[in-house]
C-alpha cells in the first residue's frame, strides 16, 4: 500500500468516527451542532413543498382580508348607487357593479371576516366536541364506546342542511352577532361526527401500542395516558379532517346565507352575494362569479394546508 | 461427574414469606369468541433482592402474560386472573385498588419491552419521556428531571447523552432505544426489574451488549430481576436461577448450574440439546417433534406428552405434580428423576 493511500485510510477512519468521536452515534455526524426536532423536520419537509407555499399564501391573503379588509380595498361596500346597477368595470371597482350598484371586488374582500370566523370557530368547535367524544369512546370502550358511538351515528344520520335550516328557523333575534353565534353553534352540533370517529379509530389504534403499556407500567394515570400519550400521537389524521371541514363549513355557511337563513341581513358575505348575484346571473356574471372565486379559493387552500402539515408532521410517515 | 444432588443451593435460602416477590398459583385466562384460552395455570415462582431469576418457554407459554399480571397491565377483558396470588413484600398485589398499584409501578417493579421501537413516544423526545415520570412521580422540577435524565442515559451508556437528551426516538438505533427503555424503567429506583425478551428484536452483537448492560446494571443498583427470555445461550451468563415454562406451567425450576448440566425435564433436555455445539462436528442438530398445544385445547395429563420421548401411558392420565429433586429444583416430570440421571450421563 502506497503512503497515499495509508493517509487516505486513516482520513477516512477519522471522517467516519464523526467530529465528536464517538463511535456508535447514527446522527452524531448530521446532528453535532443542534439535535433535530420533530418541528425542525418538518419546516425541512414543508420548505420544499411548493403546495405548501401556495396555500399557505392564500390563508395569509384571506386572513390579513378578514382581519383588514381596508388595506385590499378603499371602497365602502355599502357605499352602493342604483344608478350604477350592474356597471363594467371603472375607475376603483375593477370587478364593476352588482345589482344594489355596490363596488363586486370591495364586497368580497369585506364578506371574508364573516365566512373564515364562521368556519375557523365551527371547526374548532367541532374538533372540540370530536376529541373528547372520540377519545372517551376509543380510550374507554366497551359500553362508553357503544352509546358515544350510536350517538355519533345518530347525529350523522341527520342530515346537515336540513337539521340547520330547523334550527336556524327558531333563533330569534337577527343582530349580527346573535346570528353568527348561532350558525357556528349549528355547524358544529351537526358537523363534528366524521371527526370524531376518526379520532376514535386513531385512540384505539394508539392505544394499543407499546408507548402506553410503558407510560402504565411506569404509573402513569388514564387522564395521563390520554392527554399526553395518546391525543399527541392521534392528532394528525384529526387535524386534516378539522382543516376539510373547515372549508365546508364555510361554504355550508354560504350556503345558509344564500338561503336567507345564515347570518344576519347586514352581515356582508360570500353566500349572500352569491345568491342575489346568481338570480342576476343573466345581465351580469361577475357578481355571481367574484365572490364564489373568492369562497372556491379560501375552501381550496384551507384543504391543501391541513393536507402539506399533515404529511410533515406526521411521525409515522418517518 | 459430580452428582447433581449436591449441587449448592440457589439464592433462594430466605425464609418461608420473605421473598420480596412471590407468585403463588396464578391462573390466568383469555376468553375469546373462539373459547376460553388458559394461557397461565398455577404458575408459583419467587424473587429474592438482588437475584436474577430467569423465565424461559416458546411463544405462547405463558411468560409474557405472567409479567403482565404482575405489572397489572393486562388488558382486561379479555384477560381474566382466575386465581392466585401476587405477593409483593407479603401484600398482594391483585387485592390491591388500582390506585394502590399505581405507586408500585415504576417505583417498586418496573418492565422493559422487547420492542423498544414501538415502546416509546415517537412525538416526544426521549429525554422528555425519562424525565416524564420523574416529574410526575417524584414531583422533580423541569431542569431537575432534565439533569436526571441525562444522568440516566449516561448509566446506561449512551454516548453523548447531553446532546441527544433533545433526540427523538426515530432517531435512536435499536440498540439505543432499548438503552433508552432501560433508562425509563429505572428513572424511579425500582426493586424489581422485568425484562421482557429484551434483546430479541436486536442484532445478535448489540444483544450481548444489552445483556451486559442489564447484568452490570442489576449488580450496581442491587436490584432484583425476571428475565423473560426464549433464548437458553442470553440466560446461561446472567441469571442465577431458570423457570422453563410450557403451555401456561412451571414444567423445571433450578438453578442455572444444575440446570444445564442435567435438565429433568424432557422438555428442557429437548430445547439443550436444539443448541448447535462447537464441540462437535457435523452432527445433525436434534428438535422437539411436535408443535406447541393450542391453549384452547390442552393436552390430557401432562400437556408435554404428545411431544415427550419419554411418554408412558401415566402421562396421558395423570398430570404430573412438581417433583422436589432436592437442593430446590423441581421438575413437573413423572420420570424426573430418570431424565435427569440420563442427562447427566
Amino acid at each position: 500500500m502506497s503512503d497515499f493511500e495509508t493517509v487516505a485510510a486513516t482520513e477516512n477512519q477519522a471522517a467516519r468516527r464523526g467530529p465528536s468521536g464517538e463511535p456508535g452515534t447514527p446522527n452524531q455526524i448530521g446532528a453535532a451542532h443542534k439535535p433535530r426536532s420533530l418541528a425542525g423536520d418538518a419546516w425541512r419537509d414543508l420548505r420544499r413543498n411548493p403546495v405548501f407555499w401556495i396555500s399557505l399564501a392564500l390563508v395569509v391573503i384571506f386572513t390579513l382580508m378578514a382581519l383588514a379588509p381596508g388595506v385590499f380595498t378603499s371602497t365602502d361596500p355599502k357605499d352602493c348607487l342604483l344608478s350604477r346597477q350592474h356597471a363594467g368595470p371603472s375607475g376603483g371597482a375593477i370587478f364593476g357593479y352588482n345589482f344594489q350598484g355596490c363596488d363586486t371586488y370591495s364586497r368580497a374582500v369585506y364578506g371574508t371576516r364573516a365566512s373564515l370566523l364562521v368556519g375557523a370557530l365551527a371547526a374548532l368547535g367541532t374538533g372540540v366536541i370530536a376529541l373528547v367524544v372520540g377519545m372517551l369512546a376509543g380510550y374507554f370502550g366497551r359500553w362508553v364506546d357503544a352509546v358515544l358511538s350510536r350517538v355519533i351515528d345518530v347525529v350523522l344520520g341527520i342530515p346537515l342542511l336540513l337539521a340547520a335550516i330547523v334550527l336556524l328557523k327558531r333563533v330569534s333575534g337577527d343582530g349580527q352577532w346573535t346570528r353568527l353565534v348561532a350558525v357556528v353553534f349549528v355547524l358544529a352540533l351537526l358537523g363534528w361526527t366524521t371527526a370524531a370517529r376518526v379520532v376514535r379509530s386513531s385512540v384505539i389504534t394508539a392505544k394499543e401500542q407499546d408507548y402506553v403499556a410503558a407510560a402504565r407500567m411506569l404509573g402513569a394515570g388514564n387522564g395521563r395516558i390520554m392527554w399526553r400519550h395518546i391525543l399527541p400521537n392521534s392528532l394528525a389524521p384529526a387535524i386534516v379532517v378539522l382543516t376539510i371541514a373547515l372549508g365546508s363549513f364555510i361554504a355550508a355557511e354560504a350556503t345558509l346565507s344564500f338561503l336567507g337563513i345564515g347570518l344576519s341581513q347586514e352581515t356582508i358575505s360570500w353566500g349572500q352575494d352569491i345568491d342575489t348575484g346568481r338570480i342576476h346571473m343573466r345581465e351580469a356574471a361577475t357578481p355571481l362569479i367574484v365572490p364564489s372565486a373568492f369562497l372556491a379559493l379560501t375552501v381550496l387552500a384551507f384543504i391543501m394546508l391541513g393536507d402539506a402539515i399533515r404529511d410533515a408532521f406526521d411521525p409515522k410517515l418517518r | 461427574m459430580t452428582n447433581p444432588t449436591v449441587q449448592p443451593t440457589p439464592a433462594s435460602a430466605t425464609p418461608e414469606g420473605g421473598h420480596l416477590l412471590e407468585l403463588r398459583d396464578l391462573h390466568v385466562e383469555f376468553r375469546t369468541n373462539e373459547g376460553v384460552a388458559r394461557v397461565i395455570n398455577g404458575v408459583s415462582y419467587h424473587l429474592d433482592a438482588g437475584e436474577t431469576l430467569a423465565v424461559l418457554g416458546e411463544s405462547g407459554s405463558g411468560k409474557s402474560v405472567t409479567a403482565q399480571a404482575i405489572m397489572g397491565i393486562l388488558d382486561t377483558p379479555p384477560a381474566v386472573i382466575r386465581s392466585g396470588q401476587i405477593l409483593y413484600q407479603g401484600q398482594d398485589l391483585l387485592t390491591q385498588s388500582e390506585g394502590q398499584r399505581r405507586q408500585v409501578r415504576g417505583k417498586e417493579i418496573a418492565m422493559i419491552f422487547q420492542d423498544a421501537l414501538s415502546a416509546l413516544n415517537p412525538v416526544f423526545p426521549v429525554g422528555w419521556q425519562i424525565g416524564e415520570t420523574l416529574r410526575q412521580r417524584a414531583g422533580m422540577s423541569r431542569s431537575d428531571a432534565r439533569r436526571r435524565a441525562i444522568e440516566l442515559m449516561d448509566l446506561v451508556k449512551i454516548p453523548g447523552a447531553a446532546k441527544r437528551i433533545g433526540d427523538y426516538p426515530h432517531q435512536f438505533s435499536g440498540g439505543m432505544r432499548q438503552r433508552v427503555m432501560i433508562a425509563m424503567a429505572l428513572a424511579l429506583d425500582p426493586k424489581v426489574l422485568i425484562a421482557d425478551e429484551p434483546t430479541t428484536a436486536l442484532d445478535v452483537t448489540v444483544q450481548a451488549q444489552i445483556m451486559d448492560l442489564l447484568a452490570d446494571l442489576r449488580r450496581d443498583l442491587n436490584m432484583a430481576m425476571i428475565l423473560i427470555t426464549h433464548d437458553l445461550g442470553v440466560v446461561a451468563g446472567v441469571a442465577d436461577r431458570i423457570a422453563v415454562m410450557y403451555a401456561g406451567r412451571i414444567v423445571e425450576h433450578a438453578d442455572v448450574r444444575s440446570l444445564y448440566k442435567a435438565p429433568a425435564h424432557p422438555y428442557t433436555k429437548g430445547l439443550l440439546e436444539s443448541i448447535p455445539r462447537l464441540d462437535v462436528r457435523g452432527q445433525e442438530l436434534s428438535t422437539i417433534k411436535g408443535l406447541p398445544p393450542n391453549l384452547m385445547r390442552i393436552p390430557s395429563g401432562c400437556p408435554f406428552h404428545p411431544r415427550c420421548p419419554y411418554v408412558q401411558q401415566v402421562c396421558v392420565d395423570v398430570v404430573p405434580p412438581d417433583l422436589v429433586l432436592g437442593d430446590g429444583r423441581t421438575s413437573a416430570c413423572h420420570f424426573a428423576q430418570e431424565v435427569r440421571d440420563d442427562s447427566a450421563r
